[in-house]
């Protein structure tokens, strides 16, 4: 028995999603009293900083046909990995990557999985965030392997300073019926889904030359910027930052929503951040009843003091 | 081409969401359903655009009761030519990725396309098992896809960015924002929906691999700390000092 944890890389890192991966599938190996091993796939450095994430070994199959993202070729390397260690229960990160190979590795090792976990699973239950984050739902795994996908920016690191040591895996990888014909990475603007603070405005900004403060905030604060569907629909921001039920669902530490309404379906996908802050002229917004701060007032006076307020602060 | 778009049914996005039973079943009284999301305005009306320029049969399949059928209907009225339900309860999705690739085995078909997630139980699963279980590529989180002859081009979400790929039929998709334009039903494809088939089928053997034990709400906020607007620096100290989030 022991637990697997597929750390996903991009551009030869591995990603924050894959040290929390790491994290969670090395506390579930210390409350089971078992081994956690990592498997990381393609060019990828720095493999032994896992060890900071309590992971003392890890398997690195550097395989050249594994450069593009190919998720049936990444589940047939995890499984060979599985097998080797013995693995009973798998941990990836619910991000894009997760997504598309978890749900292969479920149905190819016939193992129950339970995608977006937000807690350590309580022997084979495991708690879910389920209808958008307006609940939770706890899941019992019926099968011998259990895969856990886990919802970024859910479960704190705990702390280690430990060594990794990583292994060479040599693995056999069929090819599929998939080529990658271009690769378009976002250019260095934070992305959105990892980003630990977010500045969003909807609406009530009126018009999209008004987003200038916007960005100010945001690269003051060292942020990323989020907008509401309509927004992105009428063109004023790109569509890559909609968040919401049909947007992206986010999980930032803190979540600014400046003129935007707070509209059941925006929630959902920005419900899950730990701290949110509203600022809003109509002191009847719904959003306020989610928020944990507050201010009453028009953004085009309250954001450019705000902006003042955080300078000041970060000197 | 054969394209079979799954239609799951969910619960409209402005539901409140309560439980019953002990916390162990979703409260179901008075919520309206409705096809969910991504399945109706990425997946269904991206098949249709295919059809009509291409030509080809587009057939819904559902997983599901016999409560399913009026949102089955809905997809009928958006314009596909067919329906299938099987016959089956379960809120598993390896299930239901089995029943869906055992159909698929028995009648064939080109191109499977699904929504990115249900709305109501968020997983993200159906899609990639369905692939693993036909052994053909899985194309998750696509936002374009268009056809050329029998080979597909398709722009998907990656970590940090896009990436366009090519796949050659059959594949499976989900779709997600950016596929195609929502379509509203008219008239017509109402009154054409009565009569479209919608064929019942038994379920394949399959078990269950998971199943939900119980449903929690979130903590309620405890409420909102309100800054006065003049006082802008007190909400950066709060941010700082009490939420640490700054
Ligand atoms: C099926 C479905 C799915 C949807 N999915 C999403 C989704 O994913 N994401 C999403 O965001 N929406 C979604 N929506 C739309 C959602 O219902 C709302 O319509 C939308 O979120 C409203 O956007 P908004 O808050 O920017 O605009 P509005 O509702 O117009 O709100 C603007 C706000 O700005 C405030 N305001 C005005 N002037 C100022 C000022 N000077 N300073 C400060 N505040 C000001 C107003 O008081 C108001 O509260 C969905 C809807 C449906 C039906
Ligand atoms: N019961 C079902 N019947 C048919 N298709 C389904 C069913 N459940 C889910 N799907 C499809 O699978 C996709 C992903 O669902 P899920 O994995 O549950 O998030 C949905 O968007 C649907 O396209």
């Amino acid at each position: 028995m022991s637990v697997l944890i597929y750390t996903d890389s991009n551009s030869g890192t591995l990603t924050k999603n894959a040290f929390e991966a790491a994290n969670y599938g090395a506390l579930i190996a210390k409350k089971e009293g078992i081994t956690a091993t990592a498997i990381v796939v393609g060019n990828t450095n720095d493999i032994a900083s896992l060890g900071n994430y309590g992971i003392a070994n890890a398997l690195h199959c550097n395989d050249a046909s594994l450069s593009n993202f190919d998720p049936q070729k990444i589940a047939q390397v995890i499984i060979q990995a599985a097998k080797k260690i013995n693995a009973t229960t798998i941990v990836l990160a619910h991000d894009y990557s997760g997504k598309a190979v978890a749900p292969i590795l479920a149905a190819k090792l016939d193992a129950g999985l339970v995608s977006g976990a937000i807690a350590l699973p309580e022997g084979n239950t495991v708690k879910k965030a389920v209808f958008s984050g307006k609940a939770f739902a706890n899941v019992e795994v019926k099968t011998p392997i259990k895969i856990i996908s886990v919802l970024p920016n859910s479960v704190d690191k705990a702390i280690t300073n430990g060594n990794c040591a990583v292994e060479n895996f040599s693995c056999e990888i069929t090819s599929t019926r998939l080529t990658v014909k271009e690769v378009k990475k976002a250019s260095n603007e934070l992305s959105l889904t990892e980003a630990d603070i977010v500045v969003s405005a909807g609406r009530g900004l009126k018009g999209p030359e008004n987003w200038g403060m916007i960005e100010e905030l945001a690269k003051e604060l060292g942020a990323a910027t989020a907008c509401s569907r309509p927004v992105a629909d009428i063109g004023w921001r790109p569509h890559h930052e909609h968040v919401g039920q049909t947007g992206l669902a986010i999980r930032p530490n803190l979540y600014f929503a400046i003129g935007i309404s707070g509209a059941i379906q925006h929630l959902a996908g920005v419900n899950g951040s730990k701290v949110i802050v509203v600022i809003n002229t109509d002191p009847e917004a719904p959003f306020f009843k989610a928020a944990d701060y507050g201010i009453v007032g028009d953004a085009f006076q309250v954001v450019p003091k705000l902006i003042e307020a955080v300078k000041k602060i970060k000197a | 081409m054969k394209i079979i778009v799954c239609i799951s049914k969910a619960p409209d996005t402005t539901s409140k969401i309560a439980f019953k039973d002990n916390n162990s079943q979703f409260d179901e009284a008075g919520v309206q359903f409705i096809v969910n999301p991504y399945d109706e305005w990425y997946a269904l009306v991206r098949a249709l655009e295919l059809k009509e320029a291409n030509g080809g049969n587009v057939t819904v399949l559902n997983v599901g009761g016999a409560e399913n059928d009026a949102i089955i209907r809905k997809a009928l009225a958006i314009g596909a030519d067919d329906a299938v339900r099987i016959d089956a309860q379960t809120a598993d999705a390896l299930y239901v990725a089995k029943q869906i690739a055992g159909y698929v085995k028995a009648n064939g078909a080109d191109m499977i396309l699904l929504g990115k997630e249900t709305i109501d139980y968020n997983g993200s699963q159906v899609g990639g098992m369905v692939a693993a279980l036909l052994d053909v590529p899985y194309v998750s989180l696509a936002s374009k896809l268009t056809m050329s002859g029998t080979t597909a081009t398709i722009e998907r979400e990656i970590e940090g960015g896009v990436e366009i790929i090519e796949t050659s039929l059959p594949f499976v998709l989900s779709a997600a924002k950016g596929m195609a334009e929502a379509r509203i039903p008219n008239m017509r494809g109402i009154m054409a929906a009565r009569t479209k088939p919608l064929n019942v089928v038994p379920a394949f053997e399959a078990t269950n691999s998971t199943e939900i034990k119980s449903f929690l709400l979130p903590a309620a906020k405890t409420g909102c700390k309100y800054v006065d607007a003049d006082n802008v620096e007190e909400l950066v100290n709060l941010l700082r000092n009490e939420a640490k989030a700054i």
